[in-house]
């Protein structure tokens, strides 16, 4: 499932539901980093199935991104759509957290 | 002992690399800048200079000593930057184009970012690491990171990652600055950047009696020696300008060479040559006694001579010196317009005594005058204590005298009688104190000149009188008779009045002297009748003994006569003349 150099793609034929597009901007293989990635792709799995596009960044591979994206602190997810644009910092530990930042709590 | 003052001048082993700031005067203070290669913080409440001194010191470096610097703003966006430091002639988005700048805003905002568990800053010091090397830079600025701390809430992950950050810097190898805001009990907010630095820079801005003063502290500088003092700057139009005053250290080189008051008279009062170059002269009197005119007079000889002179006016405008010095005939215009004379005029209220020192210092580098006159220095008292304008004149006299620059002060005393010390207490401080003094007699007011003190030169201890006249300033010795000083109309009354009585007086003179030549002459008349009446009677006297004389002759005759006419002899001729 972990896709690293590339994209976690899901498509599904259902067309009411809208599609989340997720970029999570890591820092090789710190502790921190391998536990976002994990609980977010458990939460996506759980609760965006199959409607999700998750783009996994090393932000030490692309350091150009980091002034960019703005990206301070890590590990980051920018959730681009749908809008508004909604930041989360964090190991992605706080599911709740995630699913407002995501817009996802009231479901 | 000797070793200890080997490592002060010698410094047999390699000291703390230190990176110039090319900030006036900053330098000076930090003996060499700030430490190459760690982190300085510079704190302090807001508008206080935090911001720009930062950028100066990485535009500076960018433009005078070609490092590369990142500017990192947590407040400001670079166009605001750059529009903000424009007016001090910092050309931000030219040196960005030249690869010598790099500003990268950092923008946080708590309502965008969610918090969902453990993280760290990682993605700001890739970001920062990312930006020195891109440039290659040697200089750093983190403005402000407080601001990390209103966006993001984890403290214990902050304060542990702007520890790292600290070590993430030196690691680099960048001389930074991180600008802090100030705390209420520590330096910073945080009370951790204070710590973490190895120079901690805190800038003040007060606000004393309505008048603000900048000030910076050095509080800690490891592994170096640095002044402690607060030290007043200045943000005008050329940045910021620190004053490193108080050299304490009094081993100014002196000259002999003596300078013209521009007034002949006075230049004889003090020796018959002047000032001393170099030396400082107050100059103090009641209102009205001619101050400005001598200063004025000062300013005008130095120009004559060629040499630049700078004028700070802290009470008239300089048009109206102007106006009014060409009554006494000086012009003082055509200076100005040579270009020997600056004017420099400023109200004592428009800033605090620490800034008209650093704006007069600034002022006096700009132009290198050889004479810099104050006029006057009184009204500096509204705005700080009687202890803190002597310091800001002891500091002026001292630098004055380290540039071998001769400076006059006016001062006003308050009454007329002379005190021992003037009101601002610089009279000590002064080689030469010349006291102008109204005298009042007579129904009239008129100046009166004393050359107080003078060091190092023979002076007179008289008073004179001081005229100012339409063709300038003069000095005139005073009438000193019985009836005490004279001076103005009394004077000359009085020494009229002499001039009658002498020529009274060789009348009167005259007149007993013929009247003795006739006594003389009729007692020399008696003593030729009494000497004729004497040989008359001399001669009646003379005649009675030549009589008398005849007399003794005749009987003597007679008498032998007699004695051969009893020897017989004597009957014969009885005889015959009884015969006869």
């Amino acid at each position: 499932m972990a896709n690293q150099d590339g994209f976690l793609e899901n498509y599904e034929s259902d067309a009411k539901a809208t599609i989340y597009v997720l970029r999570l901007f890591i820092t090789g293989a710190s502790p921190n980093s391998i536990r976002a990635v994990e609980n977010l792709k458990t939460l996506c799995e759980k609760h965006l199935t199959n409607r999700y596009k998750l783009e996994i960044i090393d932000i030490h591979q692309q350091k150009e991104l980091a002034e960019n994206e703005n990206v301070i602190a890590l590990p980051l997810l920018i959730k681009k759509s749908p809008g508004p644009e909604r930041r989360m910092v964090g190991d992605m530990s706080d599911t709740k957290r995630v699913l407002k930042g995501l817009g996802l709590s009231n479901n | 002992m000797s070793e200890s003052q080997k490592t002060i001048f010698k410094t047999p082993y390699p000291t703390l690399p230190k990176t110039l700031t090319g900030i006036n005067g900053l330098d000076e203070i930090t003996e060499g800048g700030l430490p190459t290669g760690r982190p300085t913080l510079i704190c302090g409440d807001a508008g206080c200079g935090k911001t720009l001194m930062s950028i100066e010191f990485i535009v500076r470096g960018a433009v005078q000593f070609n490092e590369p610097g990142v500017f990192v703003a947590f407040e400001e966006k670079s166009d605001e930057l750059a529009m903000n430091v424009a007016s001090l002639g910092f050309d931000l988005k030219k040196l960005q184009q030249q690869n010598l700048l790099k500003i990268d805003h950092v923008h946080i905002d708590r309502s965008e970012i969610e918090e969902t568990g453990e993280y760290d800053l990682e993605g700001l010091f890739i970001r920062l690491g990312y930006a020195i090397d891109s440039i290659g830079a040697k200089r750093v600025v983190l403005d402000t990171l407080e601001n990390l701390f209103s966006g993001l809430s984890n403290q214990a992950v902050l304060r542990a990652e702007i520890r790292r950050l600290f070590t993430f810097l030196k690691e680099k190898g960048v001389t930074a600055i991180i600008t802090g805001e100030r705390g209420d009990a520590s330096l910073t907010r945080q009370g951790l950047e204070e710590y973490v630095s190895d120079c901690v820079i805190l800038l003040d801005h007060r606000v004393i009696n309505q008048i603000s003063t900048r000030r910076l502290r050095i509080i800690k500088y490891r592994g170096t020696i640095h002044g402690t003092n607060e030290y007043p700057f200045l943000i005008d139009e050329d940045g910021i300008s620190v004053l490193p005053v108080t050299s304490l250290k009094m081993a100014n080189s002196v000259s002999s060479e003596r300078v013209s008051t521009g007034i002949a008279a006075l230049d004889d009062m003090l020796g018959g040559k002047g000032l001393y170059r170099g030396g400082s002269v107050l100059v103090s009197g009641t209102a009205g006694t001619g101050k400005t005119s001598l200063a004025a007079s000062f300013a005008n000889e130095t120009c004559n001579r060629g040499e630049k002179c700078v004028y700070f006016a802290m009470e008239e405008s300089p048009s109206q010196i102007i106006r009014n010095i060409r009554s006494i005939g000086i012009d003082l215009q055509k200076h100005i317009d040579s270009g020997l004379l600056h004017f420099n005029a400023s109200r004592p209220n428009l800033y605090g005594l620490e800034m008209h020192l650093v704006a007069m210092h600034k002022c006096i580098k700009k132009y290198k005058p050889s004479v810099v006159i104050i006029d006057p220095i009184t009204n500096f008292i509204n705005i700080g204590s009687v202890s803190e304008v002597k310091n800001m004149l002891v500091r002026m006299i001292d630098y004055l005298q380290e540039e071998q620059i001769s400076v006059m002060f006016t001062a006003l005393s308050l009454n007329t009688i002379v005190n021992e010390q003037t009101d601002e207490g610089v009279s000590s401080l002064v080689d030469a104190w010349i006291l102008v003094r109204d005298i009042e007699f007579n129904g009239e007011r008129n100046r009166g000149l004393y050359v107080m003190k003078s060091r190092g030169m023979k002076h007179s201890n008289q008073v004179r009188e001081f005229v100012i006249t339409d063709k300038g300033l003069n000095l005139i010795e005073v009438y000193l008779g019985p009836g005490g000083v004279l001076t103005g109309s009394a004077r000359q009354e009085q020494m009229l009045l002499e001039e009658t009585g002498a020529a009274l007086h060789s009348q009167a003179i005259g007149r007993k002297d013929r009247e003795i030549l006739r006594k003389r002459k009729v007692l020399e008349a008696k003593i030729a009748s009494l000497n004729s009446e004497y040989e008359s009677v001399e001669e009646e006297l003379n005649k009675v003994y030549l009589e008398e004389e005849l007399k003794k002759q005749i009987l003597a005759k007679s008498r032998e006569e007699v004695i051969r006419l009893r020897k017989g002899e004597a009957v014969d001729n009885y005889k015959k003349e009884g015969k006869k």
